[in-house]
């Protein structure tokens, strides 16, 4: 359940730059490759944010696919998939977005 | 209990028995008397979610490449033989200089089980925490105080998901994976397996006694993780310990210490 270990960082990430402002709404970019599920990060997010700035606090997942390069025929190419094969059928390939973990922005009263 | 993350005196974090101090706050950051009439301004981050575990991970690789140290963070389901090999790794790899650091939620088990053989090893307890991150390791390494060119072999907590996301600071990650857990594995937990450096197969000496498609295993693994070299071992047995030995030495010699070559 690592969805709380990273719902503690959004807390503390929104605290440091946002002080003692209270946030209403977080956005945030959840890579599809990312390793975090969504339904249990705002489950998570929930019980993390009780007693802080962040308490009752909307969350907004955006989930991008990922996007990759293929070093076997170049392509570039995007992806849901958790397995990420080109088309070709090669597996060499470059990740070039889709881990990603990010606090996009927050709503503050 | 703390409401914020479930930490306590008894489940949180500890290094050797002794609690990590808390780098997070959970202190009421605003008061009650909120005024709801006031306008609402969107305020753009674009920030990492794991920034500060990433700060602190590079803070102990730059801590570990100063000292010429080569940290591997092992990682495997419960069970895959993480220990077992460490034991024998520790017994047998004598021209390396090897500490470990021991990651499970719970008991001193296995750094008792490495420490028997007189290895300097420090246990870190993660409480209600399914994974070490950059701050817990950290901890141990000030604990350890790894001599110049040491080999720091970090036993994860096992759990083949959330480890993954967290990077500690170290040069090398190693996925263990046992014939007795089938070979779907890499298909099933492909994050992990796709930020191994290098995949062990243990329990090679039952593969004959288990349904393990290793043709299989192998071919899925490509799918994930096209490049990170195979090694079969059987750490009770002893098999292939040559090879495992010689990517340790490896690693002890890109991180500059001056490792004697093992020749068991």
């Amino acid at each position: 359940m690592h969805e709380l270990a990273i719902s503690e960082q959004i807390v503390e990430g929104v605290a440091e730059r946002m002080g003692t402002a209270r946030i209403v709404g977080v956005r945030l970019e959840v890579g599809k490759l990312s390793g975090v599920l969504p339904d249990a990060l705002r489950f998570c997010f929930e019980l993390a944010t009780e007693g802080t700035t962040l308490e009752g606090a909307r969350l907004d997942i955006e989930e991008p696919d990922a996007r990759a390069h293929c070093r076997g025929c170049g392509a570039d190419f995007s992806t849901a998939d958790q397995i990420v094969l080109c088309a070709c059928g090669s597996a060499e390939v470059d990740l070039r977005s889709g881990t990603q973990l990010r606090i996009r922005s927050v709503e503050v009263m | 209990m703390c409401a914020t993350c479930g930490c306590s005196d008894e489940a949180g974090v500890r290094v050797d028995g002794t609690a990590l101090p808390h780098e997070h706050s959970h202190e009421h950051g605003h008061s009650h008397h909120h005024e709801p009439e006031r306008t609402l301004r969107t305020v753009s981050l674009e920030q990492d979610v794991l920034a500060k575990n990433a700060a602190l991970a590079e803070r102990n690789r730059g801590w570990l490449a100063a000292r010429h140290i080569a940290a591997i963070n092992l990682m495997s389901s419960p069970g895959s033989g993480k220990t077992t090999l460490l034991e024998r790794t520790v017994a047998e790899a004598t021209g390396l200089s090897i500490t470990v650091i021991e990651g499970d939620q719970e008991t001193p088990i296995d750094a008792d089980r490495i420490r028997a053989g007189g290895t300097p090893t420090v246990q870190i307890n993660t409480g209600a925490g399914c994974h070490l991150d950059a701050e817990m390791f950290a901890g141990g390494l000030r604990a350890l105080d790894p001599q110049e060119g040491a080999v720091v072999l970090i036993e994860n907590v096992g759990n083949l998901v959330c480890p993954a996301l967290f990077d500690l600071g170290e040069q090398a990650r190693v996925v263990l994976m046992s014939v007795t857990e089938g070979a779907d594995k890499p298909l099933k937990y492909p994050h992990m397996f796709r930020g191994a450096d290098l995949v062990v197969l243990n329990k090679v000496d039952l593969v004959t006694y288990v349904d393990f498609d290793e043709d299989r295993f192998h071919a899925d693994l490509r799918t994930i993780n096209p490049s990170a070299p195979v090694q079969r071992v059987s750490a009770t047995r002893g098999t292939g310990m040559r090879d495992w030995f010689a990517w340790l030495t490896e690693q002890a010699h890109s991180a500059g210490a001056a490792a004697e070559p093992i020749l068991p």
